[in-house]
């Protein structure tokens, strides 16, 4: 016999003056196998239109889902709701993206915005030539930098980050896992001395305090603290 | 005011368009001077519990930090400017770390909110280093200044009296549970930090260089605490005495 869950959510909308941030108490019917973006749906269908939170994919690769889940930074559609004994679970919007309903936050902008302070994409003065196959490198080398490249840009990392939490112009693990795969990849011509202009300050590598909150909540297992501590390394050494 | 200081606190850049390399000098000395402490430390209660041994074993440690193989009876000189440099690094790394810290209320208010629910090992380790961090800014800073002072009254009386006669030990108490705690949590965030003893598998890495910090810390404040025990005993079998300076003699008569 399938047990009642209460599943308790922020609800507030920034952008409604008659809004005020409030505690909201769903309870329904666990089913098996039900995770917590099976959970919302539910509720959304059934209980409270009105609910936001952001889906897409259901499996783990767009990075939509995040939110805090009784208390961790975790992805709703990997997180089963049979994973909580005393069926409770309590639900709020991820920290340091902008809210903007209820459970649903922007971390496009945030990633966006990231994404060009960082530069993340290959730097080169080689001439592009689609008629030719690319660059060949290492096999070893290629798999380094394939690994990092699963990034999904979720988030969690960022929501996890203490010096994130304090300092909304922190770079995040997301951002240095980013320079990170750049470095290692032989297409980018770039040298230390260029990254240390995108990343070699208190917002950058420099702010990072090695909690590894990033480390532990990706929800794709990257190495993101051996390679914060290699571009720490080599950026000590510009 | 020089020009270049004015072109970077405007621009985010030095006047040859490059960011500054101090960001990294400041993260690579507020680590290095973290170090040199923590050894420090480590080889500070190795030498302060030689007490548990004897007061022989203490009084001659003592003796060999006065150099006294090279003056005769030793001198307070190398003791000092010792201490002098220790305070040194001390204020520095803690001006440093001091960057850090959560300021203002929002900021303290977002990280206990964060580390209370998210409830997770790192965080809370660097809550406790803030903490004991802030503690060690006093603590420290009068230990090392009385020691900076009275370089010559280091010996088994001299820093047992201090401990039980001039009520010392209440500061000593605190003190050891900050520094072992801020001192052993130091040493794991350096490595993580750094990526030193990764191997090849740094999560298990990260699990072993966290036991051994746990260990660090439980055999320091074991040692730390007994350490303590000994001198108040021995101040307070002394206090009659007090101000009466050890020497290998002095023992020997006090048995007759």
């Amino acid at each position: 016999m399938s047990r009642e869950i209460t599943i308790t959510a922020l609800k507030y909308n920034p952008s409604d003056c008659n809004s005020k941030p409030t505690f909201v108490d769903y309870k329904l019917q666990e089913e098996p196998g039900m995770t917590l973006y099976i959970a919302l749906t539910k509720i959304k269908a059934t209980v409270d239109h009105d609910l936001s939170s952001d889906f897409v994919c259901r499996a783990g690769i767009c990075g939509a889902c995040g939110m805090i889940i009784n208390g961790k930074p975790k992805l709703a559609c990997k997180t089963l709701t049979s994973d909580f004994k005393d069926g409770k679970i309590e639900l709020l919007p991820l920290p340091t993206f902008p809210l903007i309903k209820d459970l649903s936050v922007d971390t496009g902008s945030w990633m966006k915005n990231m994404s060009i302070r960082v530069n993340s994409w290959i730097v080169t003065n080689e001439k592009t030539d689609i008629s030719k196959l690319e660059k060949r490198i290492e096999p070893e080398v290629a798999d380094e930098v394939f690994e990092l490249d699963r990034c999904i840009e979720c988030g969690l990392c960022v929501a996890g980050c203490s010096t994130a939490i304090m300092r909304k112009d922190f770079v995040g693990a997301v951002g240095l896992n980013r320079v990170a795969r750049f470095s290692i990849d032989p297409h980018d011509e770039r040298t230390d001395e260029d990254f240390y202009e995108l990343i070699g300050d208190d917002e950058g590598i420099f702010g990072c305090m090695s909690l590894l909150a990033c480390e532990d909540y990706c929800p794709k297992n990257l190495p993101l603290q051996s390679k914060i501590a290699y571009m720490r390394r080599k950026m000590i050494k510009v | 005011m020089s020009q270049e200081n004015i072109i970077e606190s405007l621009t985010g850049k030095t006047s040859k368009k490059k960011k500054s390399r101090i960001p990294a000098k400041l993260d690579f000395l507020q680590s290095a001077t973290g170090l040199i402490l923590a050894i420090f430390m480590i080889f500070h209660m190795l030498f302060v519990s030689t007490i548990l041994i004897s007061k022989d074993f203490m009084y001659s440690v003592t003796k060999a930090f006065e150099l006294s193989f090279i003056f005769e009876g030793g001198s307070t000189v190398p003791v000092f400017i010792s201490i002098l440099i220790i305070f040194i690094i001390f204020i520095f790394h803690a001006f440093l770390a001091m960057r850090k810290f959560p300021i203002s209320y929002k900021e303290v208010l977002r990280l206990k909110t964060h580390s209370d629910l998210m409830n997770h090992g790192d965080t809370k380790l660097w809550i406790i280093q803030v903490v004991t961090g802030f503690l060690l800014f006093f603590l420290g800073s009068v230990h090392l200044y009385i020691m900076l002072t009275n370089p010559g009254n280091i010996g088994p009386f001299a820093s047992s009296d201090r401990v039980y006669s001039d009520t010392m030990w209440p500061l000593y108490i605190l003190l050891l549970i900050a520094v072992e705690f801020h001192g052993a949590i130091g040493l794991y965030r350096l490595s993580v930090k750094w990526g030193w003893f990764e191997g090849s598998d740094p999560k298990k890495s990260r699990k072993r260089l966290k036991k051994a910090k746990w260990i660090l810390s439980g055999v320091m404040l074991v040692l730390g605490a007994a350490t303590l025990v000994a001198y108040m005993k021995i101040g307070a079998e002394h206090q009659s005495n007090y101000g009466e300076r050890y020497t290998i003699q002095t023992e020997v008569q006090n048995a007759y």
